[in-house]
């Protein structure tokens, strides 16, 4: 049942947007989270809708699969929603609900806030089905690689986060092999209160961090041994390098931002209140 | 020249206190010569704690002598400046396969050697496909290593010390946590190695029967070498192995009852086939 958890939930498919390179979807995923948030009338979100409807189509990642990314945030969503509705002053009310006013800037606020955060997690997790996690994280050392003259080390922050990727569904494996010992030894995981399961954890915790460091001691071994000494003089299998489709992508991402930028603010496209 | 060579060699590992100042020490390695020539297949044994790690890890720079010193192709493993020459030319491949794969992808992996050495992108490519395809392992190039079974990631691990072009491969323990299967597998391609590639090869184990096709055989037993020669030599002396607490093979131990209840079997019977032939001359 632990084993259920994916992270980075990469879908693979044999996609345009796949095949870009990780640099090209991080940047355009940034400008395109920063679009959402220069509307100011409905025009721009329905460029965004489309635009991004174009994209996952293009993706090949089935709509359920993007839905599943939206579930863990319903509840912010709805919190959100609610004190947009009653707690902004502003404009017309519309209705009394006891003794909470709706008013229209408070509808407008709510209905723009919830478009704008499934648009963003909807983008987001775009990006992350369509690109591996360790394109990400060699996408994120070539775009910080400039850190590295104001003493950032970016190749082995870089190479930290690949390790603990690979190293994520073997703990996990690994925590799971421990419950189940616990358990068949009588260890009680499931009843008491807050305080006794946080004790009950202990002696799951123990070994799992005992197997961590052994770990870790073996694969810092291994890496020495294969003659890795950090960055410098290091070459690569993978290297990134900017292909045709990468600088189209670039361009229909720019010709987008200026679209939607302004359409967003200067086409005069109201639907009633918004 | 050798591939390898131990003159003295002496390890101590030290337990510290807080302040850095050594408590006590205890002594892994003691005083052990060796003499390996290039293309050979030496075989290490012995009973756990017996020091084979501490040794292995020698042959690769990564522990350096404490007194004594290690040659590796010709190079003083105590000097600096030869480290990462040394860790080049003699590829070490480790008990756990979980613990030495440090990429998501299996190619990714088996380049993992040759970018640290800052070999041209190109090469690499051709390096890790020639490596993966002398271990068999060619069609999983894509997989995630955490799909393979123990054997298999063991293979990659191999092909991973291949592709840094290595002179001699040290492999400490490789099929501990295998299955039979996965021990076959490993040791199939150990063998291809040093028949298609005359790699100088290095088994430490603790099977016997892992040890048969070896040229030369060491037994280890605290810290010290206690019996050498060819495997015939070694197996014939059934009491001695038993005295080091290892484990002789059940056709040897057969064999050496048969012959000393006075059935004209000769000594030192390291296969089965050999057992059945003298049985029935
Ligand atoms: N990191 C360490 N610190 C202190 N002592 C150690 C360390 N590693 C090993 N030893 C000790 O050194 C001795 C030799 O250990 P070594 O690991 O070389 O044996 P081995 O023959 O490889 O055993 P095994 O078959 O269990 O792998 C043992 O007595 C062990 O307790
Ligand atoms: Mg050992």
């Amino acid at each position: 049942m632990i084993r259920d958890i994916t992270i980075g939930q990469y879908y693979p498919a044999a996609s345009k947007i796949h095949m870009l390179d990780p640099r090209v979807k991080i940047i355009c995923t940034l400008l395109y989270l920063i679009s959402l948030f220069t509307f100011k009338n409905l025009a721009g979100y329905v460029f965004a809708a489309v635009f991004l409807a174009v994209c996952v189509r293009l993706a090949k990642v089935p709509f359920k699969y993007i839905m599943r990314g939206l579930k863990p945030i319903i509840v912010l969503l709805l919190i959100t929603v609610l004190f947009n509705l009653f707690l902004t002053p502003g404009g017309e009310i519309l209705f009394t609900f006891w003794r909470f006013k709706v008013t229209e800037q408070g509808l407008r606020t709510a209905v723009y806030m919830t478009i704008r955060l499934i648009f963003l997690i909807t983008g987001a997790s775009l990006m992350t089905l369509t690109t591996t996690p360790n394109a990400l994280t060699d996408g994120l050392e070539k775009m910080l690689n400039p850190l590295n003259r104001i003493k950032v080390p970016v190749h082995e922050i870089s190479m930290i986060m690949s390790i603990a990727l690979r190293f994520i569904p073997i703990l996990l494996e690994e925590t799971d092999k421990i419950m189940k010992a616990q358990t068949a030894r009588g260890a009680d995981l499931e009843s008491g209160n807050i305080i006794q399961k946080a004790k009950a954890m202990v002696p799951i915790l123990v070994p799992l961090f005992v197997s961590a460091f052994r770990r870790a001691n073996d694969l810092a071994m291994a890496m020495e041994a294969r003659c890795y000494r950090g960055g410098a003089g290091r070459t690569k299998m993978k290297p990134l390098i900017y292909n045709r489709r990468d600088y189209i992508a670039y361009a229909v991402m720019a010709v987008y931002m200026i679209a939607a930028f302004s359409a967003g603010r200067y086409l005069p496209f109201h639907v009633w209140i918004f | 020249m050798e591939m390898i060579k131990a003159d003295k060699l002496i390890f101590e590992y030290e337990k510290r206190d807080e302040e850095g100042n050594v408590i006590s020490t205890s002594r892994a390695v003691d005083e052990v010569d060796l003499d390996i020539k290039p293309g050979d297949f030496i075989a290490i044994l012995g009973h756990n704690g017996s020091g084979k790690s501490t040794l292995a890890k020698h042959m690769n720079a990564i522990l350096v002598p404490t007194d004594g010193s290690m040659w590796v192709d010709g190079k003083d493993t105590s000097r600096e400046e030869h480290i990462w020459d040394i860790r080049q030319s003699a590829g070490m491949v480790f008990q756990n396969p979980d613990n030495q794969i440090i990429a998501a992808v299996v190619e990714e992996d088996v380049g993992f050697g040759p970018e640290n050495l800052g070999v041209p992108t190109e090469e690499i490519w051709e390096r890790v496909e020639e490596s993966l395809r002398s271990v068999g392992m060619i069609s999983y190039r894509h997989h995630s290593p955490n799909k393979l079974s123990g054997g298999q990631k063991q293979r990659v691990a191999i092909a991973g010390v291949l592709a840094m072009r290595p002179k001699c491969i040290v492999l400490d323990e490789p099929t501990a946590m295998l299955d039979p299967n996965g021990r076959k597998e490993v040791l199939k391609s150990v063998a291809e190695l040093r028949q298609k590639e005359n790699i100088t090869v290095i088994l430490i184990t603790h099977y016997m029967e892992e040890v048969v096709d070896a040229d030369h055989v060491i037994v280890m037993d605290h810290g010290h070498i206690v019996m050498q020669g060819t495997p015939r030599e070694i197996f014939s002396q059934v009491e001695e192995l038993k005295r080091y607490r290892l484990d002789v093979p059940q056709v040897t131990l057969l064999a050496d009852e048969l012959r000393k209840r006075g059935l004209d079997v000769p000594a030192g019977i390291l296969k089965k086939e050999e057992l059945v032939n003298a049985l029935c001359r």
